[in-house]
């Protein structure tokens, strides 16, 4: 059906795994605060698991913990069962900020990662376009980064993750920073590339409503210090489209299920 | 009932679209329509007159680029015709032409001492390149090599550095020494400032972002950090440039057998104000061609938004 090439074939995805993980930070004052305490999150390989919780609850903490930016003060992250100590050559990240380098540009910035594993080939530069023409960015590949919209931007930035075929996708509250219809298009748009790649993802949001549209894991935190409140698993068929989540009364119910846990939790008051 | 709309209209304008183009008033007023009242006058410039704006925009920025060397044109025109009016001999101030045709007679020698204190500028400029960069990078990577140099380095800013100059013949002699000593040390502190504040201005979150593709520390440093902090540092080569060509002057006033400072002085000593000028005029032209060919380098590598496709 879809005539564009695939760059790759899928994989299989890779298990990320929390154990007992205590995260501290030392504060100017030589106090510690508590980021996450005594956490423990398992994704399954293959499995789009959303984190959902207010501000400053340490789901931020979490992916850069995962993505091997940072380390647990007690306990451990693992992928496949190996502890993490660095970024995992096989985890890619998509942060809010689209962090393209914006000397380089939307090609180069695809081919970064490559870059810095290896020369780069013809190959590398065919994947890259074709990345592109996957996201709807095709001829954008000698534009540079501060010539595209929010939006646009963000596509290049999933493009630059896509091409290192990560068996673990981690998504930082990737469409945090962009407006409300191309946020919602986005969403839908990463629904139906990722059920067509098959690798694991974490994706971190305040967003309830992309949280249970894309999940098929919610994870609800408390805020600081971050525990999970409530573990949702979502139903609901794909591929999934918004015009029949929105109908869908389990679609519904799953959002004030989520909205009533950040009530008892006092961080929703209304 | 099959267009009712939700926003009762005036009665007394049945079938007016809601808006039209020019964002006419659809506003009664005494009791008339603005329908009534004949069609608004259109609001868009024909093509003639869009025609006359371009061309009178193209004009202004005619006008605008030739505005500074116009100025420098007259300037010097009046320096030319006031020095004769006032009846100004050359002792006191050689006009523009007399100089420029001193500079043309005796081009070999102006050439020669200006090859001199080019040398002295780009030598001790590019001394304070190297050592300066280097000790940004200290000062970036060592948190202690920071807080025990950078305050130092901060302070002798404000330090008048050519006081020394008298000291530095004491101690380095009267050849090249003390001129490719001042001019590197002038130009020394822009460099290492601006290179400490444009590796400092990075955003932390694109390195983590490249950090997290599995990117070495040497990377990182090559592909985003150093990259991202050109800007910076070309605007500290261009205030050590022209540091550079005032220390290299400077140290041959103090002692010198060559060189366009030593020019000056000997003009100074003959009494012959046209040679001290248009060693001037060199030293000038000088400063300003190793500035532009400072802006020319980084606009081939330096990105900026204004440059890119």
């Amino acid at each position: 059906m879809n005539a564009l090439p695939t760059p790759t074939p899928a994989r299989q995805g890779a298990a990320l795994r929390f154990s007992r993980v205590t995260k501290l930070f030392d504060t100017r004052e030589g106090d510690e605060v508590c980021a996450l305490d005594d956490f423990d999150l398992t994704i399954q390989p293959g499995e789009f698991v959303a984190v959902v919780g207010p501000s400053g609850c340490g789901k931020s903490t979490l992916l850069s913990m995962a993505a091997g930016l940072d380390t647990p003060t007690a306990g451990h992250v693992s992928i496949d069962g190996k502890v993490l100590t660095a970024p995992h050559p096989e985890s890619a990240t998509v942060f809010q900020a689209d962090q393209l380098l914006p000397w380089r540009t939307v090609l180069d910035n695809i081919l970064l990662p490559l870059g810095l594993r290896g020369k780069l080939t013809r190959e590398h530069h065919e994947q890259a376009e074709a990345w592109l023409r996957r996201v709807g960015l095709a001829g954008f590949g000698n534009k540079y980064p501060h010539e595209l919209s929010g939006g646009m931007r963000q596509r290049v930035s999933l493009c630059r993750a896509l091409i290192q075929h990560p068996r673990l996708l981690l998504m930082d509250e990737p469409f945090g920073a962009l407006d409300a219809l191309t946020r919602e298009q986005m969403i839908a748009d990463l629904q139906s590339l990722w059920t067509s790649l098959g690798n694991s993802v974490l994706f971190i949001t305040h967003g309830i409503d992309e949280a249970v549209f894309l999940a098929d894991r919610v994870i609800v935190m408390s805020p600081r210090p971050g525990r999970i409140a409530l573990e949702l698993a979502v139903p609901l068929p794909r591929p999934r489209r918004w015009k029949d989540a929105l109908q869908d009364p389990t679609f519904h119910s799953l959002m004030a299920t989520v909205r009533e846990t950040f009530q008892a939790q006092g961080v929703l008051q209304v | 009932m099959m267009s009712t709309s939700a926003i009762p209209r005036d009665p007394s304008t049945p079938s007016a679209p809601a808006t039209t183009r020019g964002g006419a008033s659809l506003q009664p007023e005494n009791g008339r329509s603005a329908l009534a009242q004949g069609a608004p006058a259109n609001p868009y410039r024909t093509d003639a007159e869009r025609e006359a704006l371009r061309l009178q925009r193209r004009r202004r920025q005619r006008l605008y680029k030739l505005a500074a060397p116009t100025l420098v044109a007259l300037l010097i025109l009046a320096w030319q015709l006031g020095a004769a009016i006032a009846g100004l001999s050359e002792f006191i101030l050689p006009t523009p032409f007399a100089t420029l045709q001193r500079i043309g007679a005796d081009a070999p020698m102006f050439l020669r001492h200006a090859w001199i204190t080019g040398l002295e500028v780009v030598l001790g400029f590019a001394m304070a390149v190297v050592l300066g960069m280097a000790t940004a990078l200290l000062i970036f990577y060592s948190r202690l090599f920071e807080h025990a140099v950078y305050p130092i380095l901060a302070g002798l800013q404000t330090v008048p550095k050519v006081a020394l100059a008298p000291l530095l013949v004491l101690y380095l002699g009267y050849g090249w020494g003390p001129k490719l000593f001042l001019a590197g040390f002038l130009a020394f502190f822009p460099i290492v400032v601006s290179t400490v504040l444009g590796l400092k201005s990075v955003d932390p979150g694109l390195v983590n972002a490249v950090r997290s593709m599995g990117a070495t520390p040497r990377q990182i440093f090559f592909r985003v950090r150093l990259p991202a902090a050109l800007p910076n540092i070309f605007g500290g080569f261009k205030v050590g440039m022209s540091l550079a060509v005032i220390g290299a002057v400077i140290g041959e006033y103090v002692a010198a057998e060559k060189g366009l400072g030593y020019l000056q002085l000997q003009a100074n000593a003959s009494f012959d104000t046209t040679l001290n000028l248009a060693s001037v005029f060199i030293i000038a032209i000088m400063g300003s061609l190793l500035y532009c060919l400072l802006a020319v380098i980084e606009s081939k590598f330096v990105f900026s938004r204004s440059t890119s496709r």
